[in-house]
């Protein structure tokens, strides 16, 4: 091939060339790609959280604050903080447990066990608020003898707690076997050899080594246990000021015709969740060099 | 500590890893285990320090029954391939992590653990990297810190699988000589697992052959070079040409073939195998000969020979570019080995160590 062919017509001279990566595209894709994606994320996701803010305040501040301490709705926000705060440290519990049986011990039966694992993600959260109304409800065996000694189940705190607790069974555990399976057992088992009981193993080994993904999947598991609605639906029974969440309060003011009450606890769920997000982008800023560090192990 | 190992058998559901390995190491013996991927070195490795259990069999150290006790109770430095050091934990930390998980009532002070890691950090020339990440270190590095983490509790023995597997040559000559020296300096009974025969002669005191789950040789380097056991150990040992050859008194016959260098062997009569190296075969000219050199090639150092012989065969063989003999391709030349190990397809004609080399 001679040499004049590789000449393009850009290589003029006095006029620079320009360069692109391999793998950049024609400025016109790039526009139309970068286009779609913004209106996409304009209409879905942001025009939404607007409109939520934008209605709450319809009436002002004063009127939605005043709609937020009213004793039904601070109950309803202390229910739904309350109901977050049990599921979460037991999800994280079963979730590393799960993730740690699966990943570092080989036994029959492990696929289906996986396959459990992943049930609440497939079954439908009505479904599932309804399997614990037959279970524990006043009409059942255990439901039965459990209100007889003053423990009821179904239309109470517990309740709510139990289908908070299934929904969001899958995250942590979803979040960790990937990560535990990747890093293997090698240095469990150097920690072994030195001398380390099993606690400190997982306490100085495991959990350091899989604490990123612990905390994307308790995250995870704070949204949807704040937002859950369908499964709490069926076993809480609504009783306003006692068992009606943040969600289900929604739901009860939007249906009665309430709207700045309604979108003003809409706009405080949505202002939790965003924290929530703060919290951990806030967290990933702040550790940015050790999450490089171990990426690059 | 010395370490005897009995009949021990270890199976992964229908594969069998290890069939009876029986063993001895001395006190502060420095000892390889070579052998093949799949040769389940790795495995009777992690038996010794308690990471998997053997079917039957005994393992027996300094008199106390060691399948008895947990990894823990083992008091094990074990160096892994891959290092696997502790990614959220500086180097110093890293090395001082077996002293800082004792029961609080064993555990060293901290001005102790502070020492005792400097000590390390200086044996193993890596005091500037203390306060470093395992992230931020080479390869090279990482291994010194892993070794400096295992010699940190002054284990009873000291386990290394493929220490140097990961690294490049020229670290690895470096690291193998300052293993030595470290190992010298602690004394402490070291194993170690390679497939790289050039290590593990150059690195222990014996060396253990291991194929197919079975020890096939146990001996120096020497004795292993000098006498390799089996059709297996030398073609191990780099022995990559099998030719036909008839045995007669202990000398091996075939057309071609000059084995005026080698010494008898105790095999019986008849059909065998020779086994050769590349390196140590020397061509003489001889028109009778069926071997017809047939390709050369070089590398700058060595000469690479391809030569065509009966039905077909093909050999390598090389030779020192200095020095080499006028070489044309087409010429018919004679097969004089320097080196070789013959067995009979009868087997050795008496239970004596056979004898099967030239200087």
């Amino acid at each position: 091939m001679s040499d004049a062919s590789l000449i393009t017509p850009d290589a003029r001279p006095g006029r620079p060339r320009k360069f692109r990566a391999a793998t950049a595209e024609a400025a016109p894709a790039r526009l139309a790609l970068i286009g779609i994606a913004l209106t996409g994320v304009a209409i879905l996701i942001l025009a939404p959280l607007a409109t939520v803010f934008a209605e709450a305040l319809a009436d002002g501040w004063a009127a939605a604050l005043a709609s937020l301490t009213k004793p039904d709705a601070r109950s309803a926000i202390q229910l739904t903080l309350l109901i977050t705060a049990i599921a979460l440290p037991l999800n994280a519990a079963f979730g590393v447990a799960a993730a740690w049986l699966i990943t570092k011990f080989d036994f029959r039966g492990k696929a289906f066990l996986i396959t459990l694992i992943d049930l609440p993600f497939s079954v439908s959260p009505v479904v599932a608020g309804l399997c614990i109304v037959l279970l524990f409800g006043a009409n059942s065996l255990i439901g039965g003898w459990l209100v007889a000694h003053g423990l009821p189940i179904v239309f109470a705190i517990p309740g709510i707690v139990l289908a908070t607790v299934f929904v969001t069974f899958p995250f942590v555990a979803r979040e960790l076997i990937p990560v535990m399976i990747e890093q293997g057992r090698t240095e469990e088992e150097v920690a072994l050899t030195l001398g380390a009981s099993g606690w400190r193993v997982f306490w100085t080994v495991t959990l350091p080594n899989i604490r990123w993904a612990l905390l994307y999947g308790a995250l995870l598991c704070t949204a949807r246990a704040m937002g859950e609605f369908g499964a709490v639906a069926v076993v809480s029974g609504k009783i306003r000021g006692k068992t009606a969440t943040m969600p289900i309060t929604i739901e009860m003011l939007y249906n009665e015709y309430l709207s700045v009450a309604a979108f003003s606890m809409a706009a405080a769920l949505t202002a939790l969740a965003l924290i929530t997000l703060t919290l951990k982008t806030a967290l990933e800023l702040r550790h940015a060099d050790q999450l490089a560090a171990i990426r690059r192990h | 500590m010395t370490i005897s190992i009995t009949g021990l058998t270890k199976s992964f559901d229908a594969t069998q890893v290890l069939r009876g390995i029986d063993l001895k190491v001395e006190d502060g013996e420095l000892l390889a285990l070579l052998g093949p991927s799949g040769s389940g070195k790795t495995t009777l490795l992690r038996i010794i320090a308690g990471l998997e259990w053997p079917d039957a069999g005994q393992l027996v150290v300094a008199g106390q029954d060691w399948l008895a006790l947990p990894a823990q109770k083992r008091r094990i430095g074990f160096v892994f391939q891959h290092y696997a050091l502790f990614p959220h934990m500086t180097v110093r930390d890293n090395i001082a992590f077996g002293l800082t998980v004792r029961p609080r009532s064993e555990r060293p002070a901290p001005a102790q653990i502070d020492a005792t890691v400097d000590n390390l950090l200086n044996l193993l020339q890596i005091p500037h990297l203390a306060d470093r990440f395992p992230g931020q270190l080479s390869g090279g590095q990482r291994q010194r810190v892993a070794l400096g983490r295992a010699l940190a509790i002054q284990p009873a023995v000291l386990l290394l699988d493929e220490p140097f597997g990961a690294l490049d040559a020229a670290i690895r000559r470096d690291l193998r000589r300052w293993l030595r020296e470290v190992h010298e300096k602690t004394g402490s009974t070291t194993i170690f697992v390679t497939h790289d025969q050039e290590e593990a002669f150059e690195l222990a005191d014996r060396v253990v052959v291991m194929g197919d789950g079975q020890i096939s040789q146990i001996g120096t380097a020497d004795e292993i070079h000098d006498h390799p056991a089996s059709a297996f150990v030398a073609q191990f040992m780099g022995a990559s040409i099998t030719l036909p050859v008839t045995l007669r008194g202990g000398r091996a016959e075939a057309p071609g073939l000059d084995a005026r260098e080698l010494m008898t062997c105790a095999e019986a009569d008849g059909p065998g195998q020779l086994h050769l190296r590349p390196d140590s075969i020397a061509l003489e000219s001889d028109p009778a000969s069926p071997w017809v050199l047939t390709r050369k090639d070089s590398n700058g150092t060595d000469l690479r020979l391809v030569l065509t012989g009966p039905d077909d065969s093909q050999i390598d063989v090389d030779l020192p570019r200095r020095g080499a003999p006028a070489l044309v391709v087409g010429g018919h030349f004679r097969l004089r080995p320097l080196w070789g190990a013959m067995f009979s397809d009868a087997g050795p004609v008496a239970p004596a160590a056979p004898i099967r080399l030239s200087a």
